[in-house]
């Protein structure tokens, strides 16, 4: 077994990143050695020597792995400890520093780094894109395969959290074997969304009118909810709009201006086609004056999305 | 010096509190203070604590003063949540606090500072102690508007209105208590719309500032949909980014806080199932917390762009008025010529539209994007 670092940095925002780094660090110092005490220091209540107490020889023996919360927050007694006790790991000492960035406690980094701490990454996860590989990653992590279609409904129905899609990403690798695709998405996490409100919404964006509606009347008598329905509307239009509106260049180069993913521009792309700014403009329009009608402000939540289904398709038609 | 010298613009709320201090006629055990956020509400609520626990009816100078100023009386307790709701849990402790004499002061003051933030069992534990006064215990209570306040509480209370100060006391305050430069204290206090709080941001706080510009631009600076999506998201990412800087940290801290009232080991790394629910609990709370916080800041930001096309409005119409964005005269004239009273005024509702959606739960991203589509010049410039 390979002897495990005595200093370890976990550095960057993201927490579910940092925990599994966090979790999987102390295995590995667990597995080297089942005794070692772990000790928990926050930097918000952190009180000054606490960590030198912590870091001094135990009475019994015993190695302890001291993990050191927000560094990024540290006060300056705490970066003053911190630098004494990066000087003191050995075997029986273990130092693990989760910091989130920025710049406070860079003197604390800067001395992790020469003294040659493994250093962990967790950078933040924000926009579309970005949690896009987060769960395709997630997947091939657990050797699973899911189709992008399956991806983009997990998105559309977890919503933004990052740890909520990791645990809903978890449930569906537990849950289902083979190609996870958007039937089984739907299956564990719909009641949300499912498949038929992307058709709805790719029907209504090509201008296609009956078919869109049709889709709509399906999809309310399954007892789907409108208001998915007009978030997906949204989120479609809303794509279109923004490649619509970044002129040229590659599928790639655009995906990481717009924090898309590069098979989201090309749908979008295609969409794109037959539709200009005043148009699509009205289009988007019309869909937040459904939003708000769903929400309470209008008498008929399926009058509201139909409605709003009516005037996209007409815009649509009108180039 | 006073007690009163920073409850700023509000004559008629210091003449009834300072009555109440000196006059046992004119005193009650629950007092109700109403005001816009930013009116001084709770600088009112302990001013008047302090009053009543002064020898001399609110020197502003003595130890009873001060302490009860800064919230360290001994008995004065200040209940301020931060956007939280007051659990029942502390009501029933209040109400019990409240049956106590006061121990070295004259009176046993409580205030809440946001009564609109009781939950409605809370609420209900309060009312039994306003119900059954105790003769040395008095509650003020703050909330923006009565509607805000349960019935209940309401007929069992003095309602003392305040008013929106004026940004001359607004910049007067700031330049006398914070040392704010006069200009950019009534600058920031006109931005501001005299929100106290707001307007020392703004004079201090540069990033702040920025934002206020930033957001500002979009008036007149929208000439197409990629603009005006463009705008949509920068306008929703700024309440994003205010909202993880406001909420992070102490999350955070509130969670070792329950975990320690618990009896909970904070560092553990799996807690027992009990105590699981309650931190599950207290997450939700937060988050919705977050959400709330988020669409504040939206709404200020559409209030701050409303008020740069109201300014064009008046410059338009020639109407000798003091522009709330005075400090952007340039681009306040520009809006004016660029638009006809009618755009301006379709713009305006736009806005109102916009923020009477986000109250109503659509997405703030769905809601700017329609507003901004609104927004949009065109063939005025390039
Ligand atoms: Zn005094």
């Amino acid at each position: 077994m390979p002897e495990p670092p005595a200093l370890v940095l976990i550095a960057g925002p993201e927490r579910v990143l940092s925990d599994r780094a966090l979790d999987s660090t102390l295995e590995v110092l667990r597995a080297h050695d089942p005794q070692i005490e772990v000790v928990r220091l926050y930097a918000a209540d952190y009180a000054p020597g606490s960590l030198l107490v912590h870091a001094s020889p135990s009475l019994f023996g015993g190695a302890t792995a001291i993990v050191l919360h927000d560094a990024d927050e540290a006060s300056d007694d705490l970066q003053a400890d911190l630098l004494t006790v990066i000087e003191q790991v050995g075997d029986e000492l273990r130092l693990v520093v989760l910091h989130k960035g920025g710049n406070r406690g860079k003197r604390v980094l800067d001395a992790l780094k020469s003294a040659g701490a493994r250093r962990i990454d967790a950078p933040a996860i924000k926009t579309d894109r970005e949690k896009n590989d987060f769960l395709t990653h997630e997947f091939r992590r657990a050797r699973r395969k899911a189709t992008p279609e399956a991806v983009r409904a997990l998105l559309d129905a977890v919503g933004r959290d990052v740890g909520e899609l990791a645990a809903a990403a978890r449930q569906l690798v537990d849950d289902t074997e083979g190609l996870i695709d958007v039937e089984q998405v739907q299956e564990y996490h719909g009641g949300k969304v499912d498949a038929t409100g992307f058709r709805v919404a790719d029907a209504a964006v090509a201008g296609q009118t009956s078919e869109a509606l049709r889709l709509l009347r399906h999809a309310i008598a399954s007892g789907l909810d409108p208001v998915p329905i007009v978030a997906v509307l949204a989120s479609q239009l809303r794509q279109v709009a923004r490649v619509a509106t970044a002129g040229g260049g590659s599928s790639g180069a655009l995906a990481g201006k717009l924090g898309m993913a590069p098979w989201q521009i090309d749908r979008a792309r295609t969409a794109a086609r037959g539709w200009d700014g005043d148009r699509l403009g009205r289009a988007i329009q019309a869909v937040a004056t459904a939003d708000f009608e769903v929400k309470g402000g209008g008498r008929d939540p399926v009058y509201a999305v139909e409605h709003a289904i009516l005037t996209i398709t007409r815009e649509r038609g009108a180039g | 010096m006073s007690v009163w010298d920073d409850v700023i613009d509000q004559p008629t709320v210091v003449t009834t509190l300072d009555r109440a201090v000196r006059d046992q006629t004119a005193m009650t055990h629950g007092w109700l203070l109403t005001g816009p956020p930013g009116s001084g509400r709770s600088t009112a609520a302990r001013a008047f604590a302090a009053a009543l626990e002064c020898p001399r009816d609110g020197c502003g100078e003595c130890h009873e003063c001060r302490t009860a100023l800064d919230g360290s009386h001994a008995d004065v307790e200040i209940v301020a949540t931060s956007g939280l709701s007051i659990p029942v849990r502390q009501a029933r402790e209040l109400a019990l606090l409240a049956q106590a004499r006061p121990s070295v002061g004259a009176w046993r003051v409580i205030v809440i500072e946001d009564v609109d933030r009781l939950t409605e069992r809370a609420a209900d534990a309060l009312l039994k102690a306003l119900e059954e006064p105790v003769s040395r215990t008095v509650w003020v209570l703050c909330a923006p508007s009565l509607e805000d306040v349960i019935i209940t509480i309401r007929s069992r209370s003095r309602h003392v209105r305040l008013r929106t100060p004026s940004p001359e006391a607004v910049a007067e305050l700031l330049t006398r208590r914070n040392g704010i430069d006069p200009q950019l204290a009534l600058d920031s206090a006109r931005a501001a719309q005299s929100h106290v709080g707001l307007a020392l941001r703004l004079a201090r706080d540069d990033g702040a500032r920025e934002r206020r510009r930033e957001t500002l631009r979009f008036a007149g600076g929208i000439h197409n949909l990629g603009d005006a999506m463009t705008a949509a998201a920068t306008l929703a990412s700024i309440a994003g980014d205010e909202t993880s800087a406001a909420s992070g940290e102490r999350d955070g801290a509130e969670r070792t806080r329950l975990l320690e009232q618990l009896g909970a080991d904070p560092a553990a790394r799996t807690q027992p199932p009990h105590i699981r629910s309650q931190v599950a609990a207290l997450e939700k709370e937060q988050k919705t917390r977050a959400t709330r916080f988020g669409r504040d800041v939206v709404d200020r930001a559409l209030v701050d762009l409303l008020s740069l096309y109201r300014d064009a409005l008046m410059v338009r119409s020639g109407a000798p008025v003091d522009l709330v964005n005075a400090d952007l005269g340039d681009q306040v004239r520009d809006v004016a010529q660029t638009h006809t009273a009618e755009q301006l005024l379709l713009a305006m509702d736009a806005i109102g539209v916009a923020r009477e959606r986000i109250e109503a739960a659509v997405p703030p991203l769905l809601a700017l994007e329609s507003m901004a589509i609104s927004l949009q010049v065109k063939g005025v410039r390039v």
